[in-house]
């Protein structure tokens, strides 16, 4: 007795906030760049973000800026990154998007 | 580079740029060549202008997860931010998209004599609920401003809302639980989660006074409307002058504790150097960090874009917000003299200590040319923007007073 008027109390006091709601997001498109070391960022950068997180980040930062977000992405979020893969990441970011020349 | 030289270089870049809207994007890289873009004005802003589900098109930061920050103009609409125009923030790519609120159910547990596992219609119907109008603005709101330059989330200024959220006070359902002696935080846990389990959930706290002072709620509306999805459906926490981060979305755990909860989002993550001004010297790492907290005092002119013209010699009212971590606002400046003299604004309608608090200034500009138009809020607890901008690591809290030029014709 107490379920059927749950149930109908529920029924009369429906409001949207108790529909189901189902959304789809629009697709990704955003691609990393060519460049030497892109197939590394396709393989263990896209997995949990997509190319845009790196994307848009400032033009020109240096070598320890993009090392220490491959860093964080392995150590802190746990991105499954070989230690050999590392390095060849760091380069490609680094010459792609950001500053060679800037330690 | 001094801090003259960024504001000139800024309004300069912001006079090159301005806040432009034009079809295509010049490499292609970040959206289809049909949708629209936006460039905010900062080194690498070109952005795709995007419509999500519940959302009317807004500048995408990031595709996965999302991060849609509001485009600046919808500030003027009215003091409280439409829903379909509020910000989105997620961390982790687990974004739940479909979700049934008869089947949902928040879970009380830890360190209290009853654990409580709460439908959404008991929720609603065994407890008293509250409204209030507050402000929810991202911790890195402005980050794209920063200089120098620091990662993350490369904003504007529209990682910000104010909204009119009606819900449960967090204290009745801790009270109906029964906190138990020695309690410290309250940890809360929401349905986005991690893609692998080797990276950290999104778990948040609040010191247990806090989470008990009757202000924090959890919100299953916003603006009399359910919540969009993407805001945090059916149910999030509302933590009125905290920043964002700690304004949980789709919130099923809550989770009583007897220690300083140090998950990465607490103990790494979202901190900033634990002195009076949370900035450090640019470029420099902070000795010693504390949790980000309350909002700091902020205000913006919203009527007015970059380089807009008015009559010289005549009154011209102009608009805008402010807004603080709860004091409240006490006072709005505006200077037309690189700030040696200021002149009072008049507050508008006060809608709460939280929200954006309106305010309406008549500018009259005595001479041809371009001006700069300086805008200061001072806080009820006597705090006041800054005239030079302050640097921290992770680019949060940016509060330095805004610029914006207008040419009296």
């Amino acid at each position: 007795m107490r379920i059927f008027w749950a149930v109908i109390v529920s029924f009369f006091s429906v409001t949207s906030a108790f529909a189901n709601v189902s959304i789809t997001l629009p697709e990704e498109s955003a691609q990393y760049r060519k460049g030497t070391g892109v197939d590394l960022a396709n393989s263990y950068c896209m997995g949990c973000h997509s190319a845009d997180y790196v994307l848009t980040q400032p033009p020109a930062m240096s070598r320890a800026f993009w090392a220490a977000e491959v860093k964080k992405m392995k150590e802190v979020f746990g991105a499954p990154v070989p230690d050999d893969q590392v390095n060849g990441i760091v380069e490609y970011l680094v010459n792609t998007y950001g500053d060679p020349r800037k330690k | 580079m001094r801090d003259d030289d960024s504001i000139r270089d800024r309004r300069s870049f912001l006079q090159a740029a301005g806040l432009l809207v034009a079809a295509g994007v010049s490499d292609g890289f970040l959206n289809p060549a049909w949708a629209k873009t936006v460039a905010l004005p900062f080194a690498n802003g070109e952005r795709p202008l995007v419509a999500y589900p519940q959302k009317r098109p807004l500048i995408r930061q990031t595709t996965r997860p999302p991060q849609l920050e509001t485009p600046f103009a919808v500030f003027k609409e009215g003091v409280l931010t439409p829903n379909d125009a509020f910000f989105v923030r997620y961390h982790l790519a687990n974004v739940p998209l479909d979700i049934d609120p008869a089947s949902y159910k928040l879970n009380v547990s830890g360190l209290v004599e009853r654990p409580l596992s709460l439908s959404l219609s008991e929720l609603r119907s065994e407890f008293k609920e509250t409204e209030i109008i507050a402000v929810n603005q991202c911790s890195g709101n402005s980050r794209g401003f920063v200089e120098p330059r620091v990662g993350g989330g490369q904003l504007g200024n529209g990682a910000m809302g104010n909204a009119k959220w009606r819900g449960i006070p967090l204290k009745l359902v801790l009270d109906k639980a029964g906190v138990k002696a020695g309690a410290v935080q309250v940890t809360f846990k929401g349905l986005d989660a991690p893609l692998l389990p080797t990276t950290p959930e999104f778990v948040k706290a609040l010191n247990i006074d806090h989470a008990r002072d009757g202000e924090v709620l959890l919100a299953y509306s916003m603006n009399d409307a359910d919540l969009p999805l993407l805001n945090g459906f059916p149910l999030r926490l509302v933590v009125p002058g905290y920043f964002g981060t700690y304004w949980v979305k789709h919130l099923t755990e809550i989770n009583v504790i007897e220690h300083e909860f140090q998950g990465f989002f607490m103990g790494k993550g979202y901190r900033i150097p634990d002195n009076d001004c949370g900035c450090v010297e640019p470029g420099t790492a902070a000795k010693a960090t504390r949790p980000i907290g309350k909002m700091v005092v902020r205000s913006f002119v919203t009527s007015l874009e970059q380089g807009a013209a008015i009559r010289v010699g005549q009154a011209f009212p102009i608009h805008g917000i402010a807004f603080d971590g709860g004091s409240g606002i006490h006072a709005v400046d505006l200077s037309v003299d690189d700030g040696q003299s200021w002149q009072s604004a008049k507050l508008g309608r006060d809608y709460g200590r939280y929200s954006f608090r309106p305010w309406q200034f008549e500018l009259k500009l005595r001479s041809k040319g371009s001006h700069r138009l300086l805008v200061r809020a001072t806080a009820n607890d006597g705090q006041v923007q800054p005239l030079k901008p302050t640097w921290n690591p992770s680019g949060y809290r940016r509060n330095v007073i805004e610029s914006l030029d207008v040419v009296a014709i």
